[in-house]
């Protein structure tokens, strides 16, 4: 049993197996590692998919802070912050808070320990952008402090488009960080390429904050594309990015003196819009520029 | 009193003795340094999450080292052989309870006084306003909630056989109190009978512990002052219980043997 030869067969064998168990692992392991490349994500990685969870949770806490800490627990009635207010007050969404009361959701007091208890935590209802829990207007930039949680959302949740619309509006609009909010903007096209509502807030930086209309009609008529190839199923849950593409698309061309095309825009507008009148006095006003005559040359179609 | 000061003097210097606090105020000082070299979108005014982490790790740490502390005292003394001694001393039960307790209590004030210094530090480098008076509301509620935990520590060492129990115990119910105590009449109205009278009664039995931790929040959004009425009235009512925990502790220990 202990002969030379028997250890040389044993060594022979286990020679084998090891080359056996590397070629049979080794095509797994590459596998592993491409799908660790792809995910490029920290939190992926130790969370898994719970970290959307985590992220939602962050996005909801910035949506606390907006408020200095009002906020409603599951303990309270939240029906007036079913949607959160930040992405509420971007306009970009549709909000599902049902009716409630935003500034009594506790309710009254229960009993005299509860009243006693409302002393010590923050009991009115305030925006950050309105002044906050001091009342101060002059201090409305104090919205930034909701920044580094929708910062930490967007890295747990590379594909919630929402995170980088909200945050890029807050940016842009409330603290002027134009290069801060393309920078979210391009972050969030990286990780979402096809995303509409992502092109949407890319050309209205470009509309409103750097005024290069140009470019913005480009993204704008790119997203407006990428929703027309969606499903028919999510063009019908989601027509909201469409209609802002295409009014925004409309009134775009319309300034430019394009007025066919901004009539074009603003029916295809029409056609997912669940207040159409409101564009059909736009259109309306189109027409009655392309009747009266002007002096003005219009610019040339791009 | 003499004799109680004196053993709180004790108990104070096992404080500064013992790795805990430097360990802990040295991880707090680390974290909040490292979340406050956080880039985020280049905004160096960004203070609230920093303030609000900075004072969870403080509740966090002060908690662990009242509990910790305060767990260790009488099992010690037996352990070590050293509580007869003491006893045999012009030293009653009561005044060795009392000078345990306090010395205790005095070491989380100072404790506190530390991380508060730093979290005041903190936030003033970053939003460049001072609140003094804010804070001192909140390190003073912070330290009165304190001893409550600290008499209850000292009430579970005497009750329970070893310190570990006494402290997984303690920090069980303490964290408890912190984050459901508010809700419990919210969850006892939702009952039937009897339970809601029982949830009830348990709710306005038990010391609510959460006022003072739920005061981050004011001092984290800068909300103004709370009345001093308030505070004063809150930290009596925490003061009863700590008083009714010490009482229950003399009461124990006057029964029990020292060996």
């Amino acid at each position: 049993m202990n002969s030379p030869r028997t250890f040389l067969l044993l060594l022979f064998g286990l020679l084998i197996l090891c080359f056996g168990l590397a070629a049979d692992l080794q095509p797994r392991f590459q596998t592993l590692e491409r799908q660790r490349h792809q995910s490029d994500n920290f939190f992926s990685l130790l969370l898994g998919d719970s970290r959307r969870m985590f992220a939602n949770s962050f996005f909801v806490k910035a949506d606390e802070y907006y408020h200095s800490g009002f906020y409603p627990t599951i303990f309270d009635n939240n029906a007036a912050f079913k949607t959160t207010h930040i992405a509420e007050d971007t306009g970009a969404i549709t909000s599902h808070n049902q009716g409630g009361d935003e500034a009594s959701f506790m309710g009254g007091p229960r009993d005299w320990l509860d009243a006693f208890g409302r002393h010590f935590i923050p009991n009115r209802h305030t925006h950050l952008d309105a002044g906050g829990a001091e009342d101060n207007l002059g201090g409305s930039d104090e919205v930034r402090e909701i920044l580094p949680w929708l910062k930490l959302s967007a890295r747990l949740d590379p594909d919630n488009i929402q995170t980088y619309t909200v945050t890029a509006y807050w940016l842009r609009l409330r603290l002027n960080k134009v290069a801060e909010a393309e920078q979210v903007l391009r972050e969030g096209l990286r990780n979402n390429p096809r995303s509409p509502e992502i092109l949407f807030e890319l050309g209205r930086l470009y509309s409103e904050s750097e005024h290069d209309t140009n470019r913005a009609r480009n993204v704008w008529r790119l997203g407006a594309r990428y929703w027309r190839e969606l499903d028919p199923q999510s063009q019908t849950n989601d027509p909201v990015p469409f209609e802002q593409l295409a009014t925004h698309l409309g009134r775009l061309e319309d300034d430019a003196g394009n007025w066919a095309q901004a009539i074009d825009w603003f029916q295809a507008a029409q056609t997912v819009s669940p207040t159409p009148a409101a564009l059909a006095e736009l259109i309306n006003g189109v027409k009655v520029k392309m009747t009266t005559p002007t002096n003005a040359p219009a610019a040339p179609p791009r | 009193m003499k004799n109680i000061f004196a053993v709180a003097g004790v108990v104070i210097k096992e404080l500064y003795r013992r790795k805990d606090f430097y360990v802990l105020f040295i991880l707090t000082v680390l974290i909040c340094l490292v979340m406050a070299s956080v880039n985020v979108f280049n905004d160096k005014q960004i203070v609230r999450y920093l303030k609000e982490l900075c004072l969870l790790l403080i509740w966090i740490s002060s908690l662990v080292i009242a509990i910790t502390t305060t767990a260790r005292q009488i099992p010690a003394e037996r352990e070590q052989r050293t509580l007869l001694p003491l006893l045999a001393k012009p030293l009653t039960r009561t005044q060795l309870i009392f000078g345990k307790f306090l010395g205790c209590w005095l070491a989380c004030g100072l404790v506190l006084v530390c991380f508060y210094t730093f979290f005041g530090a903190l936030a003033g480098s970053r939003d460049h306003a001072w609140p003094l008076l804010n804070y001192f509301q909140a390190a003073f509620l912070h330290w009165i909630m304190l001893g409550v935990v600290v008499a209850m520590t000292l009430l579970g060492s005497l009750v329970f056989a070893a310190p570990s129990s006494n402290s997984t115990i303690c920090f069980v119910i303490v964290m408890t109190m912190l984050t459901v105590g508010r809700y419990l009449n919210a969850v006892a109205l939702a009952q039937s009978e009897p339970f809601r009278s029982i949830i009830y009664g348990f709710y306005f039995a038990v010391p609510h512990l959460e006022i003072p931790f739920e005061m981050r929040n004011l001092i984290v959004h800068d909300w103004p002052l709370i009345g001093w009425t308030f505070v004063g009235l809150d930290a009596l009512y925490l003061l009863a219980y700590a008083a009714a925990f010490l009482v229950a502790a003399c009461l124990v220990f006057r029964r029990k043997p020292v060996n």
